[in-house]
């Protein structure tokens, strides 16, 4: 047992080291911020406005409404004035304040439209710098508006039923005469009052981050798995780990499980990264799902988590058997493309396709391959498919178990030393395809 | 007594003969080297030998113990120093020993072993640096101390000073000569026929995987008419 602990101990330092740590930890800063950034945006977008207002139709009906709408709204207004002078002062106020414009309510607006013309308002927007993200805060002014616009029309409209130019009815019946009640149907449930984007977006962790999640951990510890064999090869460390009087079970063992601690490890720091993305991007999450049974409960992500390290296990197996035929450190960076390979595979179709909707060749290529099962397990957690869930599990388990067995067979073998390479040459293959 | 026979041993990758039924023995105490052109197959018999690669047929047999039926008791009573071999880079010297002593005892005895490491390899203070921090010669040093720190009853070293400059492989043949008078068994490979007529108490010429002579220094000098082992080797080859 001590000869396990000290070839773990091992592992995790030739593993653990910054250059293998720092991507994996700066990734997880990425997505991190992501989430903050987002949630930035979302919050931005719900601020309340921010503006500088100059009336120059004082007394006018219109004008009156549009102060009394960015009353209601409560946008906080910097300056108010009503000669044309004030313009310049208002633009400056915005300017110094940071505020996000200046409106300017044009002198015959309300004339103007009892006219049955166009209103005249200008807006000075405050563009405080070229970014991307700049644009972002014309949102609640923009949204302040539209509901003058819509407040503009409803008075306009009941105006003209006042005048009996139209008949006596609601307003908003003439604007919006139309009113939707949105439900959607996913399996056997009717969700009310839900649209299917909103029910999407929930779905995203499961249809995006945790797929995502699992691909970026297999390809990375993949690579490093498999670089580290590539290196024991080329200087020849592992030639003196295995004339040392130790099994070969507990060689392979010992990797085995120092690498599955650094994939959990990993797993965990891009587990925190997403989670504060998640809280993110869900921080003004408009829908409880709960109520229709979506959500995971204690036992639900102990058996994600379950999948996940399994997930892990064949990953590490696979790349134990790949490493095996890496006769140096360059060779073993080729071999690092068949794990990515597997693991890009399914993250692109369970982005964007459910697995059940798949036609049954795809989904058996699919559930071939071990990493599926946990990009797929909060899906077929929240919708029931627990046949799908346990198969997955069995099979991960097996997968496990084979690989493992084959890693070991290979490090009592010669292909461990001389390479794939000899064994095909001699081999019925190599005849066959006159291999020299 | 016989520390090593090797019984017609053969080893082939495919249809490649690598060692064509080669037999010898090595004496409990004796320096025993094997020379040959690249390809002959010492490296092979070495790697056989230290259990990294199986028999095609024959046998070896390690103080009565086989390389095939009983690897993991040879294992326990030899120490094998690969040519070009390294340490692991992230430890640094003292770490390394540490490591490798692990697998051999506990407690005093370990400790003891890890300090008759750090004595042999001589690194001074340089002992707590990183490994990937050494020159090729503080490296040979290390694993050179590594093998033999152990007190394995078998040393099997190939290619020792290879790649080393003049006063670090006088430094490593002074080293294995100790080890010899501790009673210490050693096989070794070499190209250097200087190093193995100042090290051996006895040679086997290999030539496209078979023994084409074997003797003492002395005996085989006298018998190909040669002023020293390269012209040995040479002409023993040749014919």
């Amino acid at each position: 047992m001590s000869h396990l602990f000290t070839l773990i101990k091992k592992e995790l330092r030739e593993l653990l080291t910054p250059a293998t740590v720092l991507p994996i930890v700066l990734l997880a800063l990425i997505f991190a911020s992501m989430g903050g950034l987002t949630g930035n945006l979302e919050e931005s977008v719900a601020a309340e406005p921010e503006v500088a207002i100059v009336n120059l139709d004082e007394g006018g009906n219109y004008s009156a409404l549009f102060m009394e709408v960015v009353q209601q709204a409560n946008a906080t207004v910097v300056l108010y004035g009503n000669q044309s002078d004030d313009v310049g002062d208002a633009v400056a106020a915005v300017k110094d304040n940071g505020s996000m414009a200046a409106l300017v309510i044009g002198p015959d607006h309300s004339s103007s439209i009892e006219k049955g013309e166009h209103g005249n308002i200008t807006v000075y927007w405050n563009m405080k710098g070229t970014g991307l993200m700049n644009s972002v805060s014309t949102a609640p002014v923009e949204l302040l508006l539209a509901v003058v616009e819509r407040e503009t029309t409803h008075a306009l409209i009941q105006s003209m039923i006042d005048d009996g130019q139209l008949d006596d009815r609601e307003p908003g019946n003439i604007t919006a005469p139309i009113s939707y009640s949105s439900n959607t149907l996913l399996g056997d449930m009717v969700m009310e009052d839900i649209r299917p984007e909103q029910v999407s977006s929930f779905m995203m962790t499961q249809n995006f981050l945790m797929p995502l999640l699992i691909m970026i951990v297999i390809v990375m510890l993949g690579g490093i798995i498999i670089s580290s064999m590539g290196q024991e090869k080329e200087n020849k460390t592992l030639e003196t780990l295995l004339t040392l009087p130790v099994n070969r079970t507990t060689i392979v063992s010992g990797k085995l499980l120092g690498s599955a601690i650094v994939g959990l490890l990993f797993a965990g720091i891009y587990m925190m990264g997403m989670s504060y993305y998640m809280d993110g991007l869900t921080a003004t999450a408009p829908v409880d799902m709960s109520e229709y049974g979506m959500e995971l409960g204690t036992l639900d992500l102990a058996i994600v988590g379950a999948m996940m390290v399994l997930a892990i296990l064949c990953a590490l197996g696979l790349c134990m058997i790949f490493g095996a035929f890496a006769k140096n450190y360059k060779a073993a960076q080729s071999l690092t493309i068949p794990i990515s390979f597997l693991a890009v595979i399914p993250f692109f179709v369970v982005m964007f396709a459910d697995f059940k909707s798949l036609p049954a060749l795809v989904q058996a290529v699919l559930f071939i391959i071990p990493f599926t099962h946990p990009m797929i397990a909060m899906d077929n957690l929240m919708m029931g498919h627990m046949g799908l869930i346990f198969s997955g599990m069995a099979y991960q388990a097996l997968f496990t178990l084979a690989t493992i067995m084959v890693t070991v067979r290979l490090y009592k073998s010669d292909i461990l030393l001389t390479g794939l390479g000899t064994t095909l040459r001699s081999g019925p293959l190599g005849k066959l395809l006159r291999l020299r | 007594m016989d520390a090593l026979v090797v019984k017609d041993f053969h080893k082939s990758y495919g249809k490649h003969v690598g060692v064509d039924g080669i037999s010898f023995t090595v004496k409990h105490g004796e320096v025993f080297g094997l020379i040959g052109p690249n390809g002959a197959g010492k490296t092979t018999t070495l790697r056989v030998l230290s259990t990294l690669l199986s028999v095609s047929s024959g046998d070896m047999l390690v103080y009565g113990r086989s390389v095939v039926d009983e690897p993991k008791e040879v294992r326990k009573i030899i120490s094998y120093l690969p040519e070009d071999a390294g340490a692991y880079k992230h430890l640094s010297g003292r770490q390394y020993l540490e490591f490798i002593s692990k697998f051999f005892t506990t407690g005093d005895d370990r400790e003891r072993m890890v300090e008759r490491g750090m004595a042999i390899a001589d690194l001074g203070e340089r002992i707590d640096s990183k490994v990937d921090t050494y020159s090729k010669g503080m490296t040979r040093r290390l694993l050179i101390a590594r093998a033999i720190m152990t007190r394995p009853k078998f040393a099997i070293l190939d290619e020792v000073t290879s790649g080393l400059d003049v006063i670090n492989a006088a430094e490593i043949r002074n080293i294995i000569k100790d080890m010899a008078r501790e009673g210490v068994t050693i096989l070794l490979s070499s190209h250097n026929m200087f190093e193995v007529e100042y090290l051996c108490d006895r040679l086997a010429l290999i030539d496209e995987g078979r023994i084409v002579a074997e003797g003492t220094p002395e005996e085989l000098k006298r018998r190909y008419g040669a002023a020293n082992i390269e012209e040995v080797f040479t002409r023993a080859v040749a014919s």
